[in-house]
């Protein structure tokens, strides 16, 4: 079965630009993205739109679909009220190069400012070994597609550009938490406090919790109460716990 | 390596950024979009429904607080008032009534205790998101621009506070331990008898299992239980219990709401039968 929607896409580069109208036909079983590609096809050839596996595992396609940041592949048709507009945007937290395409870069700049993975001493790659229990809590967060829609969502930074030179965003606080808790990472052997920099580098007290970048996580990564949370308690171990603190003084006195 | 991922001129995060007029989704870099949001679905009225929520019982505990009234009916005592740590308490047949605080406290004893309870609520961290939320639209909702023109979160006073949850939590722990107290003499009769069970009994069983497990659910508590370890096999029980606490955190949204209405019923019934309103029926 087939129906007329009506679309409103934004169109426009970093000068300026417009929501424009467009009625596209749509069939049992597409998503937005099979719709954005039909206009493509047919009614605004030049429309500039990001995407590649059509699969929700890339994480290309992210944009905001009625107001909402999703994935355009991974959102059905029939998953929005019929009858209604369809309202598509850029993700509205990043620079726009041009319609439905904006300029991620400022995600790949935080992802530098996160130290690596620091191999264990002694041990070559090939010889890691580590059981499930130990590795579990990381494997929730690789599970991220770096679609950026929980950076677009952050309020911090959609409704803050000065924040942007302070704060990581979660994407890179849940980096973060995912080598603090990682069973092999050497970082605090080479002089480097992960959950002390989470809060004084990497601006985790920015965060306050509000659980949007959970709520529009494709991937359905827990990132507030499994990632900044359990972070932010280990900040709180660093910093504001003079129990953690005296008794981990006491354990290595008598180590 | 050029990997086309380096920073371009104006879109690297600047030290200093736009002026907060201009910032956020209205940032000239961004998509020119002049709508705040443009969600179509009634996006506010979880906040709302959160914050007519909170406030009501923020009326309803501050009347009762103040009220130092109706807060004992033999055997069982509001949670508002337990443990009485000052003098001017009425006597409470082998309850938490300890006059630490001496006859200088005039005021209701309510407000000696309650301070625990209501900072580990207001540090919570499901109530942070609430109240942010629903109170200072910060945000209102899921990409929906925030009101205000400068944010800092919880990186400096007061907000930065909010990390003292874990102490709230130790002293919130201390307060279920003696509500379940008080919840055991309310298997006594009102001479002191053991062997009684009235529907008061009840309503104070089921606010205490719900305080309990709103307590253990919380982040601080699975934290401390297991979550920093970093290898949970070297800690096989305290692995486990991070689990326990972990299914159970996982619906600490529904037991905060569960327990704030389960506290507030269970006083409201003390209220009712202390005050001469209602009887509580008895089972034996």
């Amino acid at each position: 079965m087939s129906y007329d929607a009506h679309f409103r896409v934004w169109r426009g580069d970093a000068a300026g630009g417009e929501l424009a109208d467009y009625t596209v036909a749509v069939h049992d079983g597409e998503v937005v993205l099979d719709v954005i590609h039909r206009l493509q096809a047919t009614e605004a050839t030049d429309l500039a739109v990001r995407w590649n596996c059509k699969a929700g595992k890339c994480g290309s396609c992210s944009a905001e679909i009625n107001g909402r940041p999703r994935l355009m592949c991974m959102t059905r048709m029939s998953s929005l009220p019929s009858g209604e507009t369809v309202t598509v945007t850029p993700m509205r937290a990043f620079p726009v190069v041009r319609d439905l395409v904006t300029d991620v870069s400022f995600n790949y700049a935080k992802a530098r400012e996160v130290p690596a993975f620091v191999p264990p001493p002694g041990l070559a790659p090939g010889e890691y070994r580590m059981k499930q229990e130990d590795v579990g809590r990381s494997q929730e967060f690789r599970k991220c597609i770096e679609c950026f829609l929980c950076q677009d969502t952050c309020h911090v930074v959609r409704d803050h550009e000065e924040n942007k030179a302070a704060f990581a965003g979660p994407r890179f606080l849940m980096r973060v938490a995912e080598l603090d808790m990682h069973p092999l990472d050497a970082a605090a052997e080479t002089g480097l406090d992960r959950k002390r920099a989470a809060q004084e580098e990497h601006g985790l007290g920015y965060c306050n919790i509000t659980k949007c970048c959970t709520e529009v996580c494709p991937e359905h990564i827990k990132i507030t109460d499994n990632a900044l949370i359990p972070l932010k308690e280990r900040a709180v171990d660093r910093k504001y716990d003079p129990l953690v603190w005296l008794g981990n003084k006491i354990r290595r006195r008598g180590a | 390596m050029a990997t086309g991922t380096d920073p371009q001129a104006g879109t690297a995060p600047a030290a200093g950024g736009a002026s907060p007029a201009r910032g956020g989704v209205h940032h000239p870099s961004r998509a020119a979009i002049g709508a705040r949001h443009l969600r179509p679905d009634r996006w506010w009225l979880a906040p709302a429904v959160t914050a007519a929520g909170l406030f009501a019982f923020v009326v309803y505990s501050t009347w009762r607080a103040f009220a130092n009234d109706a807060y004992y009916a033999a055997p069982y005592v509001s949670p508002f008032y337990s443990p009485c740590l000052a003098e001017n308490c009425v006597p409470m047949k082998g309850g938490a009534d300890w006059e630490v605080f001496g006859a200088w406290w005039g005021l209701s004893p309510a407000l000696l205790i309650l301070i625990f309870p209501l900072g580990f609520r207001l540090t919570c961290y499901y109530y942070r998101k609430a109240y942010y939320r629903g109170f200072w639209a910060s945000p209102p909702a899921c990409a929906v621009a925030e009101p205000h023109a400068k944010y800092t979160g919880e990186t400096r006073f007061p907000l930065i506070l909010q990390n003292v949850h874990r102490y709230f939590f130790y002293f919130a722990v201390v307060v279920a331990g003696i509500l379940t107290y008080d919840t055991a003499l309310g298997f006594r009769d009102e001479r002191g008898e053991w062997g009684h069970m009235g529907l008061g009994t009840l309503v104070l069983l089921a606010n205490i299992a719900l305080i309990w497990a709103y307590t253990l659910s919380c982040h601080s508590c699975r934290h401390i239980v297991g979550g920093r370890i970093r290898t949970f096999s070297k800690h096989p029980v305290r692995y486990r219990m991070w689990g326990w606490v972990s299914a159970l955190n996982a619906r600490h949204m529904l037991l905060a709401w569960a327990s704030l209405i389960s506290v507030a019923a269970a006083d409201f019934y003390v209220y009712l039968v202390a005050s001469g309103a209602f009887d509580d029926p008895r089972f034996f």
